[in-house]
């Protein structure tokens, strides 16, 4: 077989493989950032500590893995009632692929309401605003502008939830734990200055805040927060998904709707 | 009413006036229509316009907005939407998951559904601007201070737009050609090519004065675009899903440029002393970049052997581009 020669070339600085004698499409060896992932890493490396890896280009200390971890942990099911998860489930119970439940969760989502532009969003403000509490209160009560964008424009301020009335209890458990292993400083002061915020805004901190926080503490970017956001809260969907395809669509709630124009009653009135 | 509340309000049921289906009496309301009687002999465009707009249009303005998703339909797999419906073809996956994935794609900021809502926005907003009085060319110097570029403009892989005669063509011929963002749009043409921009308008500039002269709303536009390069993605998913499996556009190891790290050695965890915040305000050390991942590591001092000692015994030739 002639190889073929390709003048077409990927670019990057996370991935190198080298190939087997016998097969250039094939690897021998392949290294992420540098690190021999299959001859050395494999066994010895956390699943967070490989993501951050690849995401931030340098892998993390204990302390940076244990942070990722937790919450990887805390956000990994936000549970049937999240709209992502709704939707998951409604691609299972009618039957289809896997692949259209994940994307499914992933496009719902996506979005300002818990979703990973929130996430976003609030990890710009935490780049602006950092532990500055005037700043903070300036930015909370500045409301956004709109511009002609794919997004919606938001509706809250960015990490906050606009249905509660208080801090969730499962909300205020992860910022205490997350909290109590950062080394600082966002956590820390975002857990002090809790009340202060929330009073800004009006509205309790959401888990959405939270990651937001942990995503900023730990150096990622906007960008990279709102990708590692989706793809951590993809264990629920899947799970979730998987359960409801075997209860079946007959157990899975159809609602009611109640229809204001229906021509057919519009004709007898 | 407190927050919960309003969600308890809308448990279990909703208010709508988008529509029905009624299994029990074998019909289904459409925006407030019977869609198996009054809305039967819809032409498709007709009803998909009709569903997000509640309006009717005339047969000259759907067969313009049909022609404007024609138009754009490139069976090219090249490019990048396109080559997602493909390499599902070409993975095997199903043919849904391969156009799922290729329109979500569509929604881009250089092309497609983000591109189609910035110059939509800025056609309209200056059409509002100049009907107050407003002048055109600080509108555009202030379009393109705040966004550094002017969608609907320019053309990121080549000059021109080979679909723009045609469109006008068939804009001439609906007499739907002069309106007043059209116009606009090839005054902003006009400004453009004499300055220094040298832009030329794009087939999403066009696109959008037209459809906005039609009286959409920027998310009517939004929403009516998204099947937009829809036809053009079957065949490329097709022709990759009948060749043989793998072989669209395969990559060795050798056509990947890695431009990273050096080997290095993988070693025990890395511990940091608390003193050290995790968080590091400079933004050029949050970029992915080479010299940031160096930065850090030497300012923190937590790597015990440096990312460019080549690992003993191995190769210091990782790739064929270093940094």
């Amino acid at each position: 077989m002639t190889q073929a020669k390709n003048t077409e070339h990927i670019h990057t600085r996370i991935w190198l493989e080298e190939p087997e004698a016998d097969n250039p499409f094939a690897a021998k060896a392949a290294y992420c950032h540098g690190y021999d992932v299959y001859g050395e890493m494999l066994g010895q490396t956390r699943w967070v500590e490989m993501l951050y890896l690849l995401v931030r280009g340098e892998r993390p200390t204990t302390a940076q893995a244990d942070l990722l971890e937790m919450l990887a942990v805390a956000i990994a099911n936000p549970g049937p009632r999240d709209p992502a998860i709704h939707a998951a489930m409604c691609g299972a119970v009618g039957g289809s692929p896997a692949a259209s439940c994940l994307m499914a969760a992933l496009g719902v989502g996506a979005g300002h309401l818990s979703g990973s532009r929130e996430v976003f969003l609030a990890m710009e403000a935490w780049s602006q605003c950092a532990t500055d509490l005037g700043a903070w209160q300036r930015h909370l009560t500045t409301p956004p502008v709109a511009s002609a964008s794919i997004w919606p424009t938001p509706e809250h301020p960015s990490g906050f939830d606009p249905h509660g009335m208080s801090t969730a209890s499962t909300v205020k458990q992860t910022l205490s734990c997350l909290a109590k292993i950062s080394h600082g400083p966002l956590l820390p002061w975002l857990q002090k200055n809790l009340a202060a915020l929330e009073t800004c805004t009006g509205l309790p901190l959401a888990m959405s805040g939270v990651a937001a926080a942990v995503f900023t503490e730990l150096s990622f970017t906007p960008a990279q927060g709102e990708m590692l956001y989706l793809l951590l809260r993809l264990p629920g969907a899947a799970a979730h998904a998987l359960e409801q395809s075997q209860y079946g669509h007959k157990k899975f709630p159809f609602f009611d709707i109640e229809l204001e124009n229906d021509p057919a009653q519009e004709a007898t009135s | 009413m407190n927050r919960p509340e309003l969600l308890q309000q809308h448990v279990g049921h909703l208010k709508s006036r988008m529509g029905k289906f009624f299994p029990g009496e074998q019909r289904t309301v459409f925006r407030g229509h019977d869609l198996h009687t009054d809305l039967k002999d819809m032409d498709w465009i007709e009803l998909y316009v009709f569903g997000i707009t509640g309006r009717r249009f005339s047969p000259a303005q759907l067969r313009l907005l049909h022609a404007i998703w024609v138009y754009t339909s490139y069976p090219d797999v090249r490019l990048w939407n396109n080559r997602v419906a493909a390499l599902a073809g070409s993975s095997r996956s199903t043919g849904n998951l391969g156009i799922a994935a290729a329109l979500a794609v569509s929604e881009a900021s250089i092309y497609g559904r983000g591109i189609d809502v910035r110059v939509f926005g800025f056609l309209t907003s200056t059409q509002q601007k100049m009907e107050a009085g407003g002048q055109l060319a600080k509108c555009i110097l202030d379009e393109l201070k705040s966004q550094r570029s002017l969608a609907g403009y320019g053309r990121p892989l080549t000059s021109g737009d080979e679909r723009l005669g045609p469109m006008m063509k068939l804009a001439r011929e609906l007499a739907l050609d002069n309106g007043p963002h059209v116009r606009l749009a090839f005054a902003v043409e006009e400004f453009l090519l004499a300055g220094r921009w040298r832009l030329g308008m794009n087939y999403a500039g066009l696109a959008a004065a037209l459809v906005a002269d039609l009286g959409f709303s920027l998310q009517e536009y939004y929403r009516y675009l998204f099947p937009a390069f829809l036809a053009g993605m079957q065949p490329c998913l097709i022709e990759a899903a009948e060749r043989p499996e793998g072989t669209l556009f395969p990559l060795s190891c050798a056509d990947i440029n890695y431009e990273g790290p050096h080997k290095r050695r993988w070693q025990a965890a890395i511990e940091m002393p608390p003193s050290i915040p995790m968080w590091n305000p400079h933004p050029a050390t949050n970029l992915n970049l080479p010299n940031a991942v160096h930065h850090s590591e030497a300012e923190h001092g937590y790597h015990t052997q440096h990312p460019l000692s080549p690992v003993p015994g191995q190769t210091d030739q990782p790739g064929r581009a270093h940094p």
